[in-house]
């Protein structure tokens, strides 16, 4: 038993109805209880989705238990098939369904069905959602898919994109483009927008392109094993990573892969003078493992960030993150507790984040400001706009993203003199964000906050001047003095202690 | 006091109803723990259940409204379905963290879940164990919010129901107001009680533990929300008496629900008219204003939160519009009764859901208004209909007098919305 508020991830039938709602000509069956439906509004509501998810609940209540689940099961199924008419069911069960027992898979493979009927069997007490998707969608792929030639033109797969995905409408635009353009041609897309028709023609690729590890990597890799279709180990997110993938579908297809990159402006709005500013900025990364890596190479190799901290919710990418963190020389964090990566926020004191909705709320309290690189998010992360994270368009979205929370460069400047200004101050926040400004309160002198480490002691004087650097340095001014008194045996922080510890620090 | 006159074509007390089984397209009663946390200022609601009842309460709430709020899932895993005498340890040990970690809470509601009660998990057993552990600092209480017991706003019936039991004893013939309203409402209630001279009024639930809600057989309820049948019957079982009324929606309903307080109480004519002229008043004018665009339109119910037949009667007979059909969860002729003595007849009432089935009455029907779901709002305004989300309607201040325009100006939004919007292409 573990006490969770709030979770980076659903259950796994939640996972499962991501691929169902994904793709077309497909039902899902799902034997749950009253209230399951809920997570309908996931999609109706946070991903705006205009179709209700192709999900029959059989809405089993107290007074079935013991008498007839069974029956209400088949019923459920029988007029799901007759009422939508698709191509293929997945059946399965939710969290409660799972304790009585009912064998959706068996009751269904008992009912005769035309169509091909495909068991989910999710561990709802041990998985999470990104299992729940990737495990459905192997399955289908795994009950579907036919083996036949591979077309004449060199053709790839696109798998992993799901409903609810961050980004994955856009990123499946801008992929097929840079596809296009290097002469390859995309066979199918799944599970977003494929029918089951469609996963039958899987094989007839050349190669997959895994765009989305987290829930389509079990399915590439069966597809290489029974179809040896190799797949792409890079996720193109980011300029390096993007020009590495096209390396990589360069050797995979034997096809001279170059690409125009007239069209990628971050280089360029990276090395400018008025990113200078963002030289150092002290990052911590947090959310799925496939953005998390990708972002810490961005974060270091494109924008010119320190990275002090990653980590990952989703222990299936636990390796993974855990190897790229001893590269960057800091710890990785793998939990799901939303707490811990508080907790973990809060000592490291970056100057940003870049996470998912947790952290967003995370940085609200914290005053640190957040740019949000990752499922799981709010309805205002499904933008209406073209904002793709893969390919060159998808660096220059992310650096837009990326430099939006902050503070800029000049105005670093102005807020550092003029820090007494009653409307240009600290607490009005960046001036390009509407609806924070507010006077400033002439006050004697704040409470004292707590200092991070219990074993210094700040002096009026020293306190007095902390409070005079802007808020978005004052954590890192405060951590800095700290360690610095700390290593020094200096026992209580005065005005000297402070500047001997910023000149100490100073790069 | 003007009585509000029963429709000239007989009510719908004693219409036929259609009674549908099948898919509910409705949230569980663990939802109302998003609304009753920030009323019970000292209380903490602990959902022994799955990782599914955290992610519900997590996407009902819409946002992460607050950082650390006061309530949480304590999840099922693999060893606690092994064994349950585990799960009793296990939950004691996730208990005396969180009562450690939190010195302000005073009560704890452990919540019963879809898979605790599958597996059997005695949560009242449980709750009388930590109660003698914790006791007296925090007491603690046991509910079923599960998708197998309740639906949506039974969920704050279950939990108002098992505080009846707890609550002192009293001769005293005092006025309990049972439901959980949001605090400037309760207070406007308040002040229009006291100005009739009635008092001192008692809150289930009230903010606070220490306060002194207490029952006896003198007592006398009103209930302000339609939905808490079986708080009325644990009431009843203390001797308390239910004064039935039409519920506190718009001015006829409001005024109704004040008079037949104010007959209990024996309020003259003249005190009552006095305190509740000006407000009416008002009323009448903002609802006036708020409906103008609901004149003449048509509305459908789908089942919900228990709300459908007040607020179907309040939109047909101030509003001005007519109902098609009228869905609701459950049915209590104590409860709505007096409400469908109201309603003109006319309507399809129905209760429980077969979704799809009814779905295809609300596309045969098109509705100027459909009143749904999260789950099926967006995908009917795909398909040209109105609508208007249903949970909107119990996280708003809707009730009496100062409200009755918010209440008519919520299902008018999406008409006005759809008449100012011009995003067609040119043909």
């Amino acid at each position: 038993m573990k006490l969770t508020v709030w979770t980076y991830e659903g259950p796994p039938h939640v996972g499962a109805m991501r691929v169902a709602t994904a793709m077309k000509g497909l039902h899902y069956v799902l034997h749950a209880p009253q209230g399951d439906t809920y997570a309908d509004l996931l999609f109706t509501m946070i991903e705006r989705r205009n179709h209700r998810p192709p999900v029959s609940y059989t809405t089993f209540q107290a007074r079935d238990l013991g008498s007839d689940t069974a029956t209400l099961f088949k019923t459920s199924c029988q007029d799901a098939v007759d009422r939508f008419d698709p191509q293929a069911i997945i059946v399965g069960a939710s969290c409660t369904a799972e304790l009585i027992q009912d064998d959706p898979a068996g009751l269904a493979e008992t009912m005769g069905l035309s169509i091909p009927v495909i068991p989910l069997e999710l561990p709802s007490y041990q998985r999470k959602e990104n299992f729940g998707a990737d495990e459905t969608f192997y399955q289908i792929v795994k009950a579907l898919s036919q083996p036949q030639d591979r077309t004449s033109r060199v053709t790839c797969n696109i798998l992993g994109p799901t409903a609810l995905g961050f980004r994955h409408r856009d990123d499946v635009e801008e992929i097929t483009g840079l596809l296009s353009d290097l002469g390859i041609d995309v066979n199918v897309v799944a599970p977003l927008g494929a029918t089951p028709d469609d996963i039958a023609r899987l094989p007839g690729a050349h190669f997959n392109v895994l765009l989305s590890p987290e829930t389509g990597e079990a399915a590439a890799r069966w597809l290489e094993k029974t179809h040896s279709q190799p797949y792409t180990k890079t996720v193109p997110i980011g300029v390096g990573a993007t020009r590495d993938f096209i390396a990589e579908v360069g050797a995979i297809t034997g096809l001279p892969c170059r690409l125009d990159e007239s069209r990628l402006r971050m280089p360029w709005w990276s090395s400018s003078v008025a990113s200078t500013y963002l030289t150092g900025k002290r990052v911590f990364i947090f959310g799925d493992g496939t953005h998390v890596a990708a972002h810490a190479r961005i974060a270091r190799d494109e924008m010119g960030f320190e990275v002090v901290g990653i980590g990952c919710y989703n222990r299936e990418m636990a390796r993974p993150i855990r190897a790229l963190a001893k590269e960057y020389g800091v710890n990785a964090l793998i939990t799901d507790d939303y707490l811990e990566v508080e907790q973990a926020i809060e000592t490291l004191s970056p100057e940003m984040i870049l996470g998912t909705q947790m952290e967003r709320h995370i940085g609200k309290r914290l005053g640190i400001p957040c740019a949000v690189i990752s499922a799981p998010v709010h309805v205002q992360d499904f933008p209406a706009r073209y904002s793709p994270q893969v390919g060159f368009e998808g660096a220059n979205v992310i650096f837009d993203t990326l430099i939006h929370p902050l503070v800029m460069g000049l105005e670093e400047h102005l807020l550092t003199m003029f820090r007494d200004d009653f409307e240009f101050h600290d607490d009005a926040g960046p001036s390009h964000h509407g609806g924070k400004a507010k006077a400033k309160v002439d006050e004697v002198f704040e409470a004292v906050e707590q200092p991070q480490s219990d074993n210094v002691i700040w002096l009026t004087d020293a306190e007095k001047e902390l409070k005079k650097i802007p808020f978005f340095v004052r954590g890192k001014a405060r951590r800095n003095t700290e360690t610095f008194a700390l290593e020094k045996g200096i026992s209580e922080i005065s005005l000297d202690t402070l500047y001997e510890a910023k000149a100490h620090y100073a790069r | 006091m003007n009585v509000p006159l029963p429709p000239t074509n007989g009510g719908c007390r004693t219409a036929p109803v259609l009674k549908e089984r099948g898919q509910r397209e409705v949230f569980c009663g663990l939802t109302g723990i998003i609304w009753l946390h920030r009323k019970m200022q000292d209380a903490f609601f602990l959902v022994v259940g799955s990782r599914t009842c955290a992610h519900l309460l997590q996407s009902a709430a819409g946002v992460m409204i607050f950082a650390e709020p006061r309530f949480g899932t304590a999840i099922l895993e693999e060893s606690d379905l092994a064994g349950l005498a585990d799960a009793h340890e296990e939950l004691d040990r996730e208990v005396a963290r969180l009562l450690a970690r939190r010195p302000d809470i005073r009560q704890l509601f452990l919540v019963g879940s879809c898979p605790s009660e599958v597996i059997k998990i005695d949560l009242s057993r449980a709750a009388e164990r930590l109660s003698q552990v914790h006791a007296p600092h925090v007491r603690v209480l046991n509910y079923s919010g599960s998708g197998i017991e309740t639906t949506f706003t039974q969920g704050e019936d279950a939990c108002l129901a098992s505080m009846v039991p707890v609550l002192k004893e009293t001769a005293a013939r005092e006025l309990l107001v049972v439901g959980a309203l949001p605090d400037v409402v309760e207070d406007q209630m308040i002040g229009l009680l006291a100005d009739m001279g009635i008092g001192p009024i008692r809150l289930l639930p009230a903010r606070r533990i220490d306060d002194t809600t207490a029952v006896g057989s003198s007592t006398v309820f009103a209930l302000t929300q339609p939905f808490l049948g079986d708080t009325h019957a644990e009431l009843e079982r203390r001797g308390a008496r239910h004064i039935a009324a039409p519920f506190p929606f718009g001015d006829e309903g409001t005024t109704a629900w004040l008079r037949a307080i104010a007959i209990e109480f024996d309020v003259s004519e003249e005190t009552f008219a006095a305190v509740t002229a000006a407000p009416r008043a008002r009323a009448q004018k903002a609802i006036a204003q708020a409906s103008e665009a609901l004149r003449g339109k048509s509305v459908f119910f789908f089942p919900d939160s228990q709300l459908e037949i007040p607020l179907a009667r309040f939109l047909t007979r101030e509003c001005g519009m007519t109902a098609i059909e009228v869905g609701s969860p459950y049915i209590h002729d104590a409860l709505h009764g007096p409400d469908l003595d109201l309603l003109p007849a006319g309507q399809q009432i129905s209760e429980g859901q077969d979704v799809d089935k009814q779905l295809a009455r609300a596309r045969a029907a098109r509705p100027d208004l459909t009143v749904c779901g999260l789950g099926l709002a967006n995908p009917l305004e795909a398909e040209g209909l109105s609508t208007k989300w249903a949970i909107e309607l119990v996280f708003t201040p809707v009730h009496f007098y100062e409200q009755a325009g918010d209440l008519a100006g919520l299902f008018s939004r999406p008409l006005r919305r759809k008449s100012v919007l011009r995003l067609e292409a040119a043909e």
